[in-house]
């Protein structure tokens, strides 16, 4: 049997594994909208799906405290960190960022390392409802601020309407830069809220608050999100999606068996 | 990056007493914190400045507005009284980095950040700038991002800072405190300085002092202003010319001029001489590619940077004009 065909018989006949069925379960999704929700979700997706699901459920609460040698330590600073609402108490070298603590000392790795160096935005996390980047904050200076990492973005065992926009619209391709994305994503819509200009805004006096934004305002003020992989007209659907509440279909949409047919025929 | 011991000042004092020869003061760290990553700055102290009280914008007694330094550069740049009385100043804010990095780089440090020459940043390679004494790579070496004006033998670099081309074009004043509490204040094209032979040192400011506020003069440029930043790429990306341009315009008449040119010298490079050519004339653009000439013809390019002159007049003429034609 090809692939599609297997793929096609198991969104009708919602013949899933066990593992896919719970999480659809979980999701609230019944017969029909599961099928709806199935037909527009490629196989791949389902399982990043589910894993931004386990991770809404499951790794934002075993939030881990791993034990670093003290005794090590230079010039060791004391800091409690307050990330997704949780608050640890951290022991670290000076030098220590932001992305590195929340990596390896709290194993939250949603997080991604791109540059390291401010240059790519894979490391955006939302710091007191702004977006920054945590590869040049030292977390020595984060005490008392409050944290939010992708981890911390679904709500009740649901993804935030940001992340479903995301998979929808398929704004990734390797994933690597989708935290960040995303992220950087729900902040934006904060800014465009609260009036915020950007370098291409037509007229800096006018500007009011509640802005819609044009997708040559959002590509500008998005740039700080590099996706090597070039998912950039999918990501802005999902914004779009997102910031503008239109329902907007995703532009792409799975072959019909005569396409296949025809086009392994050609 | 190497060890070095983190001081969090709670006040301006706290901050100047811990200072010491090898300290930095710590603002955002967008530059700084790269910088120790590189091997390129190797403090043995950091002043964690960013819980001092200067986060204000307030009125002056020039009629124009102060800005806190320790402000971000995204709330600066969008402060309503900046957005609609320093326009310039907010749309050049906006054209440097990314929302990220403008949500925590502050005021004060922007107007520190160093050099983005390639030669600067890589501790191989010789530069007077990061190691006095060991030489200029760029002189002879890959030379397309430098500077045209100003240079010396021992340093070509640029100064990469957009905010700073626009408070030069505006005429702002910094205030600085000093280790023995008294302050001073800097005019802002005396802030930075040309390299001569202490490349090393980008700016006029002393051991040990500390940058608390920024003065801008009455607004004067609100109506006419354009910011344009020509780059490799349309956003997220350093200049390879820039140009701040305000203009007051009375009927039909210039009544007064601020130019400033970014990415073209080892400071914001103010256009005094095509500001003055401006003043009094009529908006055309005959009169603005005069003004252009007159300050381009003392560029003194490189082998990799010829085009920044040719790209430099235009961008002066262009900036002008959307500047002039902007609906008041």
């Amino acid at each position: 049997m090809k692939d599609i065909d297997k793929w096609n018989e198991a969104v009708d006949s919602d013949n899933l594994s066990d593992d896919e069925n719970m999480i659809l379960d979980a999701m609230g999704l019944n017969e029909s909208s599961r099928r709806k929700f199935l037909k527009q979700v490629s196989a791949a997706s389902l399982s990043i799906y589910a894993s931004s699901f386990f991770t809404s459920e499951i790794f934002a609460s075993t939030m881990k405290d791993l034990p670093e040698n003290t005794i090590a330590l230079l010039n060791e600073v004391k800091v409690n960190l307050r990330v997704n609402d949780m608050v640890k108490p951290l022991t670290l070298d000076s030098r220590t960022s932001l992305l590195d603590a929340l990596r390896e000392r709290l194993a939250l790795t949603g997080t991604k390392k791109g540059c390291d160096h401010g240059q790519c935005g894979a490391c955006t996390v939302i710091i007191d409802g702004k977006r920054n980047l945590s590869c040049l904050t030292l977390a020595a200076t984060c005490e008392g601020k409050e944290i939010t990492t992708v981890e911390g973005l679904a709500k009740n065992g649901e993804m935030h309407p940001m992340q479903q926009a995301f998979l929808k619209h398929d704004g990734f391709q390797c994933g690597y830069c989708t935290p960040g994305q995303i992220c950087s994503s729900l902040a934006l819509l904060e800014e465009a809220k609260n009036g915020e200009a950007s370098y291409v805004t037509e007229d800096f006096k006018k500007i009011k608050s509640g802005l819609t934004l044009s997708e040559e305002e959002i590509r500008e003020r998005m740039s700080g999100n590099i996706c090597r992989c070039g998912a950039y007209n999918n990501i802005v659907q999902a914004f779009k999606e997102v910031h503008t509440g239109d329902d907007e279909m995703p532009t792409w949409e799975f072959a019909t068996q005569e396409q296949m047919d025809k086009a392994k025929n050609a | 990056m190497r060890p070095f011991k983190y001081t969090g000042a709670q006040n301006k004092d706290q901050a100047l007493q811990a200072f010491t020869a090898t300290s930095h003061y710590l603002g955002g760290g967008t530059n700084l914190v790269d910088l120790m990553k590189e091997d390129v700055e190797r403090p043995d102290q950091l002043i964690d400045v960013n819980k001092l009280d200067y986060k204000k914008i307030t009125s002056n007694e020039n009629g124009g507005l102060t800005l806190g330094a320790m402000l971000s550069n995204s709330d600066t740049a969008n402060h309503p009284e900046v957005r609609t009385k320093y326009p310039l100043l907010s749309m050049a804010m906006l054209s440097a980095a990314s929302a990220q990095i403008r949500n925590m780089a502050s005021n004060g440090g922007n107007l520190l950040q160093r050099t983005r020459c390639p030669y600067f940043f890589e501790v191989s390679m010789p530069c007077n700038k990061r190691e006095p004494g060991s030489g200029c790579g760029a002189l002879k070496g890959m030379n397309a991002l430098h500077a045209i004006f100003g240079y010396s033998d021992s340093c070509i670099a640029t100064n990469p800072s957009d905010m700073c081309v626009a408070l030069a074009a505006i005429g702002a004043t910094v205030e600085v405190q000093q280790p023995d509490g008294s302050s001073r204040m800097i005019e802002f094209t005396d802030f930075h300085r040309l390299p001569g032979d202490q490349p090393e040192k980008d700016t006029t400011l002393m051991q040990g002092e500390l940058i608390t506020a920024i003065h801008l003069p009455k607004p004067e440029f609100s109506d006419h202003y354009y910011y344009l930043k020509i780059r490799e790429r349309s956003s997220y990306a350093f200049a390879l010319v820039s140009v701040a341009a305000g203009l007051q315009v009375n009927s039909g008449v210039i009544s007064k001029a601020g130019l400033a040119m970014g990415s073209v010298a080892h400071k914001p490079w103010k256009l005094s001489k095509a500001e003055e050519f401006l003043t009094g004339k009529k908006p055309t653009t005959e009169n603005f590619e005069a003004a252009a000439a007159l300050e381009m013809k003392d560029a003194k390019p490189f082998e990799g940077n010829k085009y920044k002159v040719e790209m430099g007049k235009n961008a002066i003429v262009r900036a002008l004009t959307q500047a002039y034609e902007r609906e008041v």
